[in-house]
């Protein structure tokens, strides 16, 4: 395997270049293209959101306004990812396709926790060609409280609240730490003396904070826009004792909901 | 059998002589496609209410040289699928030889199972990533055009040398993302003005914009195929560019000896 490909935002080394004209000229080919685009995941006591723009984008030309960064990938879990679409897309199928196989193998869901450490294992597995996206893997945990899970191109991985990637995630991460996270904010009337606490967000609120933050993304960040893809795990509600009776294929119930969204963004 | 550590389980060489490896890999590291040798340029693609339009020009160059000009670029694929490609020529030939290979086993059961053009551009984009993967990269890129033989629904990807895919009412790719995207773009902005764009108008509007890239890209051809697909299957032809004005021509200075 050649080892001398680089990241689309790797420096290329001085050496790289033939500086003699004796040298041949050679292109370099670098198997890692850039996509563009941002996406966001928010987790609350019993619902999950992540969301992403619809935009393709390589340098400065639009490939289609009408691209999904966000995948069901079956048993109430759902994967977002930015960076590369290719590697994306082929991660997203990957691990639907394994959390497929758990299902049918073991006659369960597999629980988020699970499919956060299977994902890890997927991104290693890749280590030394790693895929370059980087993906935000959500839903409800074993007790119905959302769960975002957060990673790096190579799989190191956490659970976090609250998380941006992509394209414009330093101008968003700033924005959720205050609105989400509450940081630097004070209960009124405390003479700022009492910082709020965060916790509880109602879902409703939640998804205009998503919108805002991707409309003003919209606004400096050239590669996001055209359009807002979201998509959200809730907690099905609990069924009637003989409905449980009567329901057939019961091992497709997963007792979570997801729904998804698409609103227009700018397009300029 | 050689019982020394460091030779355990190998043929003595004292017994059976040293072991040959000339028949093994020689010392010059495996070589991969590094660049595109002789070249097509863009390809164009556009949706209408009932079908799609996919068009590419017959040019194939040997860098700035016109080296080939009566090259098809457009391949039909079974009953409702056109498959037109860019960039390097010999791989569009090995890839076209991999859809005839994959069409001819398709035809082995007789079940009245078909490809189309989903399936189509699902297996090229899965040949082209894994080539990718390998570092030995197609060096193409390509648009599958296709309708539904029941629906009519119209079918228009496009994918490339690194597994990029993706979908719009009008693609095109090379040069054609540059000059003929935004033309087309003005008339499919999204998938519901594709619903009220006719025939007519998406064959008029893929003549200009093949007008264009004859004005403007330097690697392209006089002349181009095209191809229509609708639920009645594939219409094919070829055309050339025509009431061609090179006035703007005049306008242009300071790139050459000018006398003025």
């Amino acid at each position: 395997m050649a080892s001398s490909y680089l990241l689309p935002h790797a420096q290329h080394a001085p050496h790289a270049h033939p500086t003699a004209s004796s040298q041949p000229r050679q292109h370099h080919w670098s198997p890692y293209t850039e996509n563009g685009g941002v996406i966001l995941g928010i987790a609350g006591k019993d619902y999950v959101i992540i969301a992403g723009d619809t935009r393709s984008s390589e340098g400065y030309n639009i490939n289609t306004r009408t691209a999904r960064k966000i995948f069901q990938l079956g048993s109430g879990i759902i994967l977002g990812v930015v960076g590369m679409s290719a590697d994306g897309e082929e991660l997203a199928r990957k691990v639907a396709r394994k959390i497929d196989d758990y299902k049918r193998n073991h006659d369960k869901h597999i629980t988020v926790s699970a499919a956060a450490v299977m994902l890890s294992r997927t991104l290693y597995q890749k280590r030394f060609f790693p895929y370059y996206c980087q993906p935000l893997l959500g839903g409800l945990d074993e007790n119905g409280v959302g769960a975002i899970y957060t990673y790096d191109y190579v799989g190191s991985f956490e659970r976090e609240q609250s998380r941006a990637f992509g394209s414009a995630a330093a101008l968003i991460t700033p924005f959720l730490d205050n609105q989400i996270n509450l940081k630097n904010q004070f209960v009124p009337g405390s003479n700022g003396e009492e910082p709020r606490t965060p916790g509880d967000m109602p879902r409703d609120l939640v998804e205009k904070i998503v919108k805002d933050a991707f409309s003003s993304a919209v606004e400096r960040q050239i590669e996001v826009g055209d359009g807002l893809q979201m998509v959200t795990v809730t907690r099905a509600p609990p069924r009637a004792e003989e409905e449980e009776a009567t329901v057939e294929d019961d091992d497709e119930w997963t007792g979570s909901t997801i729904s998804e969204t698409l609103s227009p963004l700018k397009q300029d | 059998m050689n019982q020394h550590p460091h030779g355990w389980g190998r043929p003595r060489d004292d017994v059976y002589g040293a072991y040959d490896s000339s028949y093994l890999n020689s010392t010059q590291p495996v070589t991969h496609t590094q660049r595109p040798i002789v070249t097509g340029t863009s390809v164009l693609g556009v949706k209408f209410q009932d079908g799609v339009i996919i068009a590419a020009d017959n040019i194939a160059s040997y860098g700035s040289l016109a080296r080939y000009d009566n090259v098809e670029r457009l391949l039909q694929v079974g009953t409702h699928t056109v498959v037109g490609a860019g960039g390097d020529m010999s791989d569009m030939q090995y890839l076209h030889l991999l859809l005839d290979n994959l069409l001819i086993k398709e035809q082995y059961p007789a079940d009245d199972h078909h490809l189309h053009a989903p399936q189509v551009h699902s297996y090229i984009s899965r040949v082209l990533y894994q080539r990718r993967n390998k570092f030995d990269p197609l060096w193409n890129s390509i648009l599958t055009a296709g309708a539904d033989p029941n629906t009519s629904e119209p079918f228009l990807s496009y994918v490339d040398l690194r597994g990029t895919t993706f979908s719009a009412p009008a693609l095109a790719t090379g040069f054609g993302a540059h000059l003929a995207v935004p033309i087309l773009r003005r008339h499919v902005p999204d998938e519901a003005a594709v619903k009220d764009l006719t025939r007519e108008d998406a064959e008029k509007l893929v003549d200009e914009c093949m007008k264009v890239l004859w004005y403007r890209d330097a690697r392209s051809g006089v002349t181009y195929s095209w191809s229509v697909i609708t639920k009645e299957g594939v219409e094919t032809g070829s055309k050339k560019i025509e009431n061609q004005s090179w006035k703007f021509a005049e306008m242009i200075k300071g790139y050459g000896a000018q006398n003025i």
